[in-house]
């Protein structure tokens, strides 16, 4: 995997250097990132345990299968699916920017932190209308024998077990934590994006007013970058268990 | 490798002369997996009820293996650790192994809850759906 040739016998620990052979910042942003991890591995095994813990839990192809101008189509996994590949694909000009930063070639890496930037927002935009369509959501639930219509959020939870009354299949109240838990991890999971994109606006100024090119290295974008591949991960993890399972 | 910082705390730069085709390369590895574990969501999703307990949890678990697999391009190749020096990827990789035994206690323990959720703390034979009792009540009315 490693393209460096370090030759055998290296004295990492005799002091002078970095036994890691990196510099301190990009080590803090790794144990930073390790910790983040950790954060958010908790949140999501936490709403395992919830999950495993109940005997109804909503199916995600019911709840989320929805699609912007699409009405009322039935499309389970179709708009997440775009929010994925719109992550994958900001993390593809990520890297990219990185690369023309080891190039020392501004103009490439401010192409690139551009497309990154749209990336990010646009994810925020579908965010922003899943969240809405969520909470605007109209569904007949049937509480205290009356039907009531009711969207997700974080205290109801219109996606309990399916009964019959009056000669029709309603829902019945699931388990609140359904919202608790999503909007609670996918809007952690979005202020990150968010902190992101504001800390990738920050790179590209910097990189317009030829911070890095004085410093002699462009480092900087390559932290940036971890924060921002770091997301794309968690996004990874949080798909598996929000969506896919 | 010249453009590189010229602090002294760095001894070796990883070459980076080369171009983009692996980051490409990889771009379409990750979309491949993410496709294939679509196709299998929707596999899920389109048979549903058909399926049995088995079929689905290992469905389910190919899943997981395929999102472990983008997890590794995602963070070898794009956060370029798999270029760091060995000692620094084990600090990394190690504690994170903390995660195996943080899941399966978890999740078995959330499995433990449901149980004893649906059998009075073992009292009670388990059965598998409790909800309608309160739902009749509605119906009556």
């Amino acid at each position: 995997m490693s393209t460096t040739a370090i030759p055998a016998g290296t004295k990492w620990w005799n002091g002078g250097r970095s036994p890691f052979n990196a510099s301190y910042g990009k080590v803090m942003m790794w144990y930073f990132l390790m910790s983040d991890a950790f954060t958010f591995g908790a949140f999501l095994i936490s709403y395992g345990t919830i999950r495993f813990s109940v005997n109804h839990w909503a199916d995600p192809n019911h709840v989320f299968n929805a699609f912007p101008f699409a009405g009322h189509a039935n499309l389970p996994l179709a708009f997440v699916s775009l929010m994925t590949f719109i992550l994958i694909f900001s993390s593809v000009t990520m890297v990219l920017a990185v690369h023309e930063g080891h190039k020392m070639n501004r103009k490439g890496v401010e192409k690139y932190m551009v497309l990154t930037i749209l990336g990010g927002l646009a994810f925020l935009s579908c965010q922003a209308w899943e969240w809405t369509h969520l909470i605007m959501g109209d569904h007949a639930v049937l509480v205290n024998g009356q039907i009531e219509h009711w969207g997700t959020t974080v205290t109801k939870n219109p996606w309990g077990p399916e009964v019959m009354f009056n000669g029709q299949e309603v829902a019945t109240p699931g388990p609140i934590a359904f919202g608790g838990y999503f909007f609670g991890i996918t809007g952690f999971h979005g202020f990150h994006v968010f902190s992101g994109v504001v800390i990738n606006v920050v790179m590209l100024i910097k990189t317009k007013l030829g911070h890095f090119d004085q410093r002699g290295h462009y480092e900087m974008i390559e932290k940036a970058g971890l924060y921002w591949h770091f997301v794309d991960l968690v996004w990874v993890f949080v798909f598996l268990c929000f969506y896919l399972v | 490798m010249s453009s590189h910082s010229s602090s002294s705390e760095i001894t070796f730069h990883p070459d980076h002369s080369g171009g983009t085709s692996r980051i490409w390369k990889i771009f379409w590895v990750l979309s491949a997996l993410t496709i294939i574990e679509l196709a299998l969501g929707y596999f899920l999703y389109a048979k549903h009820g058909h399926l049995g307990y088995a079929t689905v949890l290992s469905t389910k678990v190919i899943i997981g293996i395929l999102t472990l697999a983008k997890a590794y391009y995602i963070v070898s190749v794009f956060m370029h650790l798999g270029d760091e020096v060995r000692n620094m990827i084990m600090t990394i990789v190690v504690p994170l192994c903390l995660f195996i035994w943080f899941i399966i206690a978890f999740l078995w323990d959330g499995n433990s809850w449901k149980v004893l959720r649906n059998t009075n703390a073992g009292s009670r034979p388990n059965i598998e759906h409790v909800a309608p009792a309160a739902v009749e009540k509605g119906a009556k009315d």
